[in-house]
């Protein structure tokens, strides 16, 4: 038993030097945990960020450029002033998202109390921010209306005040969602990679022969490459998510941090034995790209990073489970902003983990049938 | 023709150098026209650069070089010499299209030269019916003998015709009787056309005999020219290899005795190996065929044969790396077992390409192999300490493996291999591409481990002097054992003068049984000298000279890759697959599975007031599509618990007399917590929170009488256009083609390229008249292809099984799909361009497309609420435009004109990047 893991901790210490005089590696590695982060997480800002926006005034009251100065950035761009027969064109060239017409006479109608009508053109095609920026339009709106009329922002006797609260992220910062879900998309492309590729390069140059006929089992060969290539990408995880996403993007974690980097581990563990099952089946780095693209699109989209899980339908939801980015989100999510402890995230852990084995073990059985095809 | 008294090749003063190797070093040489020239030297030299140079394949660091009477710096003049020089690089078969056939890689290289159909086919019929390739045409090259693609690369080398034939290493790795043919077909094609100059390298030194003219070099200098006879005498030896060994320094020239090994003590033990019947395949094709000999300890036992004739294979199988198909083995007297770990250990391997791990030290390496032995540390550094001083390794102790010149690899891995020390080695070709002087060295400790300590010893080589020095030696020719025996009796039966006679011999009975069944016949086939007459027949002139076709643009070049690369692609079905089905996949998964529509929201209500007014309050939310109730809660901690488990993403609390206070007219506060961790949802779910809420109150204006739309100052009235039912099909069906017909034609046309220069054929658009610009083009054109056909396939997809109709001009979106995947397959020949390897193309094709196109391009935002950086990549980026092109097509129902902003800047991109790849791409190696 001991021997086992002795071997598997000095073939790891020879994957760590592999991977550390690979320089080319070394700076993707760097430039994925920090830039490329640093650039999706800004990306990622609010819903409805910079909305392009254009009024039809043909009004050209007092109320109605208050209305078009009450949108403002950082939702909405500066509104550009269009006339009615541009409204068609220009949406059709994707020039703005939303056109908010206000017809003749709108001051005084309001004045009159004979409620006149305001159309709202949505480009229903940038489906996320379509809904959520015309009811912020809405209410704009009616909000200016209202004090105009009023000089009090005092809607409509409201019999019931409804008072909102966001748990966890209080001013609602899109840019903190997105930071972890760059970060774990960077940790599920570069552990997949870098196992999967470590292990055809082995297979390429043909070493991992030599180590075949050494008193080496399958398990400890694949076994040293998890571990090493795993704790790489976990320092530079700990890093980033200290430098990048806590000092530099300044995004609080409610959890314990002891926590986070178990649970990362064990992702980890899932991701590297992927990449070794993918290395193991394809046959040449050609296809190893082709299988890399085809299991990396689906980890990306599907895990709930970029669009929710209960939106996805029925049928693609029991798909998504055999996921492992999916119960990662999912954890991280939790232990980062809601500050969830152990007892609420285990059995994420426990099916990461169970995934994770469940690629393990299909690589080791993989493992001398492909030494036989690569020769 | 041209003065003959002006020399071939004028070398003044030339040096190359690699990173930090020197390879050439200011040598100066002026190399005679129409002789056979013969560079003479191991592996590593400056051979091979000294070619490379010459052919133009190369690029010219420093001095001069004069080939046929003009300066090879001068573009000028190598686009005029290109058509007269033909070059074969070294290594079997390396410049061939394993996938294609015979006839398809000689007609490939015929169209590279500008010949016409009719043209090509005279010359490939005379050429292959010369070299006894004729009945194997339909053949791919890659199922080939090595002696059959040395043939085939000779006559791709000669379809045009050439003036200088360079030939690096032809014979390397071949059996001794397709060696033996090969000179012999060299001589005819010589008597054919006097006036052909041919350089050839070689390392064995007994063919150079035949040579006219030598050049003799060592650690990239020349030692001496002259004819053989020349040399011979300047040395006072009797044959070359002495010869050779004399001309170096003297600090190299090693112990000048020769090598003595005492006899084998009879041993009466176990054998150390037997095997009955080996046999392996694959699949079809029989690698090893019923392969039996016994192995006794102690013994140096010796494998001969040609490169692919089942040596490897056999040594794999013994060392379990790959199963039997037949027949069984035993090590030790145990059958074999690929799980026997204890067996493991008392066997040494050490693999042809010396499997060392080239980012470790000397040091490192050893220590690794001896931990993974469980030596102790202290058992480990003093077995290291003797190892590097009988193996002579001290002064390197702390360099990389990787930086080692190939003799010290060699030792380092032999050191390697006996490090736990082992009864018995396996050592494949340990020798190859080693200088005799190291080769002498490595056997002095071969014979020492076998002597000494009593090591049997098993091991292959292609060297008869070698082959000589062990105690026996088995005969292996196309998975078959012909013979096994002590040297000297194998020589006896034949009655022949050398073992290499003898093997010829055996390969011509061999050959003879052979032949008996038809289609099996391999290697041995009919070459005999009298065929070769015709293979360049001076009616051949008669023929339209390609030397005058070659200049300018051509079309017939580019095409020809093309071609090429669509029956490389059409016999990689794996590609295939991966380009159709995978992208079809995907877009299924992508396009369903990305969906913002927020439905069945889990929220739960703390109720502490329990009225009949706070029920009807809460029903608003129950009873709404968007909200799904959950169990209630009972108090402010369970709200937070159930928030933090992501139980619910929303709960309403209503404060304990709140019907009390709405019918005595105070304001009732009801308070809601949204998760905010997934903001992609939060604010959608605030809306319909909104939403809940003022249908209440209305509703509650309304039961008190009032026409609560009347209060209303203003009616708003929101209009979805282009997607009023508001689904996220409708966006991401046309959206998530513009992710897929960027990133899979990209990355295959990168590893394409990639391909090439890491196998080697890059060669062929090095030293052939093609430009770069024919060379990308004719790359890309199959996967422009691959691309559009791609593009129906998913725009059918889209439309009858994602059911979104496309609205707009069907036209725009095609002639858009096309700019778009001709953009794609830019990005990755640019990417091909500035990599070296399959593994870097793959990995920065794959990392540098995907965020731009998952994050930037609008997939999820649209680009204008982008900042900074993002933005400025999101601009600058295909996939931005065609996204936005086929959401309009699709959609919004753009017409052609509609589009036209988009399919202009398409446009622009494609080219703009193939520019910036030709650009990069080196016509001549570094």
């Amino acid at each position: 038993m001991l021997k086992t893991w002795l071997n598997i901790f000095w073939l790891g210490t020879k994957e760590l030097r592999s991977i550390m005089s690979d320089k080319g590696m070394v700076i993707l590695i760097i430039y994925s945990f920090t830039l490329a982060i640093y650039g999706q997480a800004t990306a990622t800002s609010e819903t409805v960020n910079n909305a392009s926006i254009a009024i039809v005034d043909e009004d050209h009251s007092a109320l109605s450029g208050i209305i078009a100065n009450a949108l403002y950035p950082p939702y909405f761009n500066v509104p550009e002033l269009i006339s009615a027969d541009q409204v068609n064109a220009a949406m059709d060239q994707s020039q703005f998202m939303f056109v908010v017409e206000i017809p003749p006479n709108f001051e005084r109608d309001i004045r009159e109390g004979r409620q006149p009508k305001v159309q709202i053109n949505v480009d229903a095609t940038a489906v996320s921010q379509a809904s959520l920026g015309s009811s912020y339009i809405q209410s704009i709106v009616t909000k200016e209306v209202n004090l105009f009329v009023n000089r009090t922002d005092n809607s409509a006797q409201s019999s019931v005040e409804l008072v909102k609260r966001f748990a966890f992220n209080p001013n609602a910062t899109g840019m903190w969602f997105g930071a972890i879900n760059a970060l774990i998309n960077q940790i599920s492309i570069i552990t997949i990679i870098l196992t999967g590729s470590a292990l055809l390069r082995e297979r390429e140059h043909g070493t991992i022969e030599h180590l075949m006929v050494m008193p080496l089992t399958a398990f400890q060969i694949v076994m040293a490459k998890v571990w090493a290539n795993g704790l790489v990408i976990l320092i530079a995880y700990r890093v980033s998510l200290y430098f990048i996403v806590g000092w530099a993007l300044d995004v609080p974690l409610a959890g314990s941090s002891l926590l986070l980097l178990i649970g990362t581990s064990l992702y980890l563990f899932a991701a590297a034995a992927i990449g070794i099952f993918l290395g193991t089946i394809a046959s040449t780095m050609a296809q190893f790209g082709l299988l890399v693209m085809m299991v990396i699109i689906p980890l990306m989209t599907l895990s709930g990073g970029m669009s929710p899980i209960e939106s996805q339908p029925q049928l693609i939801q029991p798909v998504t489970w055999f996921l492992p980015s999916r119960h990662f989100v999912s954890f991280s999510q939790a232990v980062v902003f809601r500050g969830a402890d152990f007892s609420i995230i285990w059995p994420q852990l426990v099916t990461m983990v169970g995934l994770g084995g469940l690629f393990f073990g299909g690589s080791l059985l993989l493992f001398r049938r492909s030494l036989a095809t690569s020769s | 023709m041209a003065d003959d008294k002006q020399p071939l090749v004028c070398i003044k003063g030339l040096s190359h150098v690699y990173k930090k190797v020197q390879a050439l070093d200011d040598i100066s040489l002026s190399i005679p026209r129409g002789l056979m020239i013969g560079l003479l030297g191991p592996d590593g030299v400056g051979k091979s650069t000294l070619l490379g140079l010459i052919s133009g394949a190369r690029k010219l660091q420093k001095g001069s070089l004069e080939v046929l009477g003009g300066d090879m710096a001068s573009l000028k003049h190598r686009e005029h010499v290109r058509p007269k020089i033909s070059y074969m690089p070294q290594g079997l078969g390396k410049n061939l299209y394993a996938d294609l056939s015979v006839n398809e890689n000689l007609d490939f290289f015929g169209k590279l030269f500008g010949q016409n159909s009719q043209e090509r086919k005279e010359r490939i019929e005379r050429l292959t019916k010369a070299t006894g390739l004729y009945p194997f045409l339909p053949r791919p090259a890659g199922k080939l003998s090595g002696g059959m693609k040395q043939k085939l690369g000779l006559c791709c080398s000669l379809i045009h015709d050439p003036d200088l034939l360079i030939l690096d290493e032809p014979t390397t790795g071949v059996d001794p009787l397709s060696r033996r043919q090969f000179w012999q077909l060299i001589d005819s094609i010589r008597q054919e056309k006097p006036n052909l100059s041919v350089i050839v390298s070689t390392a064995y030194m007994d063919e150079a005999d035949g040579f006219d003219w030598l050049v003799a070099m060592d650690a990239g200098q020349v030692l001496d020219t002259g004819s053989p006879q020349e040399l011979k005498t300047k040395t006072a030896t009797d044959n070359l290899e002495s010869a050779f060994v004399k001309l170096l320094p003297k600090s190299k020239r090693g112990d000048s005795h020769s090598l003595t090994i005492p006899p084998l003590a009879k041993s009466n033990g176990v054998p150390a190996i037997v095997a009955k019947g080996m046999t392996r395949r694959f699949d079809e094709f029989i690698a090893v065929n019923n392969v039996s000999f016994e192995i006794q300890a102690g013994e140096i036992f010796g494998f001969l044969g040609s490169n692919g004739c089942g040596k490897t294979t056999t040594m794999k199988m013994l060392t379990g790396l790959l199963p039997l198909s037949e027949g069984e083995a035993k090590l030790f007297g145990k059958p074999l077992d690929a799980n026997d770990l204890e067996t493991r250990k008392r066997v040494g391997f050490m693999t042809q390409a010396f499997s060392l791990y080239g980012e470790l030290t000397i040091k490192q390496n050893l220590e690794l192999h001896g931990r993974l032995f469980h030596m102790s540390s202290q058992k480990c550094q003093e077995r290291i300490a003797s190892l590097v001083e009988r193996f002579d390794l001290k002064a390197q102790i702390d360099e990389k493996a990787d930086a080692l010149p190939l003799g010290i690899r060699q030792r380092l891995s032999l050191a390697v291999a006996v490090i736990h020390e082992p009864e018995m080695l396996i050592l494949d070709e340990p020798t190859s591409g080693v200088d005799p002087v190291a080769r002498d060295g490595f056997w002095e400790l071969l014979i020492e481990l076998s002597r000494k300590d009593k090591v049997t010893i098993f091991i292959s080589t292609h060297f008869m002097n070698e082959a000589m020095r062990c105690d026996r030696i088995s005969l292996m020719h196309a998975g078959q054992v012909l013979v096994y025996d002590t040297p000297q009796q194998i020589i006896e039966t034949k009655q022949a003068d050398s073992l290499e006679q003898a093997f010829i011999h055996y390969l011509e009975d061999a050959s003879q049984v052979q032949q008996q069944k038809p289609e099996k016949q391999e290697t041995t086939t009919a070459s005999k000298p009298e065929d070769i007459e015709p293979v360049i027949n001076s009616n051949l002139a008669t023929l339209s000279s390609p030397k005058e076709a070659v200049q300018g643009f051509s079309l017939t070049r580019l095409l020809a890759y093309s071609y090429l690369e669509v029956m490389e692609v059409m016999r990689d079905p794996v590609r295939i697959a991966f380009a159709f089905f995978g992208s079809a996949i995907l877009l299924l998964v992508v396009a369903y599975g990305i969906s913002l529509d927020v439905e069945d929201l889990r929220f739960a209500a703390l109720d502490n007031d329990q009225s009949p007014e706070s029920r009807q309050y809460l029903s608003h939310f129950s009873g709404s599509y968007y909200f799904l109730e959950q169990d209630e809660l009972h108090s402010v901690d369970e709200v937070e618990r159930r928030l933090k488990a992501n139980d619910i993403s929303l709960a309403i609390e209503i404060p304990s007399g709140f019907g009390r206070d709405l019918k005595n007219g105070h304001t009732p506060v009801v308070s809601v917590w949204i998760d905010g961790a997934n903001t992609l949802r939060s604010g959608t779910i605030e809306g319909y929170v909104e939403g809940s809420h003022a249908r209440y109150l209305t509703q509650l204006a309304t039961d008190a009488g009032i026409d609560a739309s009347a209060a209303l100052k203003v009616s708003l009235q929101p209009r979805f256009v282009y997607n009023p039912s508001f689904e996220s099909i409708y966006s991401f069906g046309p959206k998530t083609p513009a992710l897929l017909l960027l990133m899979f034609p990209a990355i295959l046309m990168a590893v394409s390229i990639a391909r090439e220069k890491e196998i080697g054929t890059i060669t062929n658009f090095y030293v052939a008249p093609t430009r770069p610009l024919e060379f990308l083009l004719g790359k890309q054109l199959p996967y422009l292809g691959i691309g559009l056909a791609n593009f129906f396939i998913l725009t059918l997809l889209v439309v009858f099984v994602l059911q979104v109709p496309i609205k707009g001009s069907l036209v725009g979106l095609t002639l858009g799909a096309f700019l778009y995947v001709f953009a794609a397959t830019g990005f990755g020949l640019l990417m091909s361009s500035i990599t070296k390897s399959q593994v870097a193309a793959v990995f920065a094709t794959t990392i540098l497309t995907a965020m731009p196109t998952i994050s930037f391009s609008g997939l999820l935002q649209p680009i204008s609420t982008l900042e900074g950086g993002a933005y400025f990549i999101g601009t600058i980026w295909p996939a931005t435009y065609y996204l936005h092109l086929s959401v309009a097509a699709f959609t919004k129902g753009l017409s052609f004109y509609e589009l036209s902003y988009d399919l202009i800047i398409l446009a622009i991109m494609g080219p703009i990047l193939v520019t910036i790849a030709t650009m990069f791409l080196k016509k001549q190696e570094a």
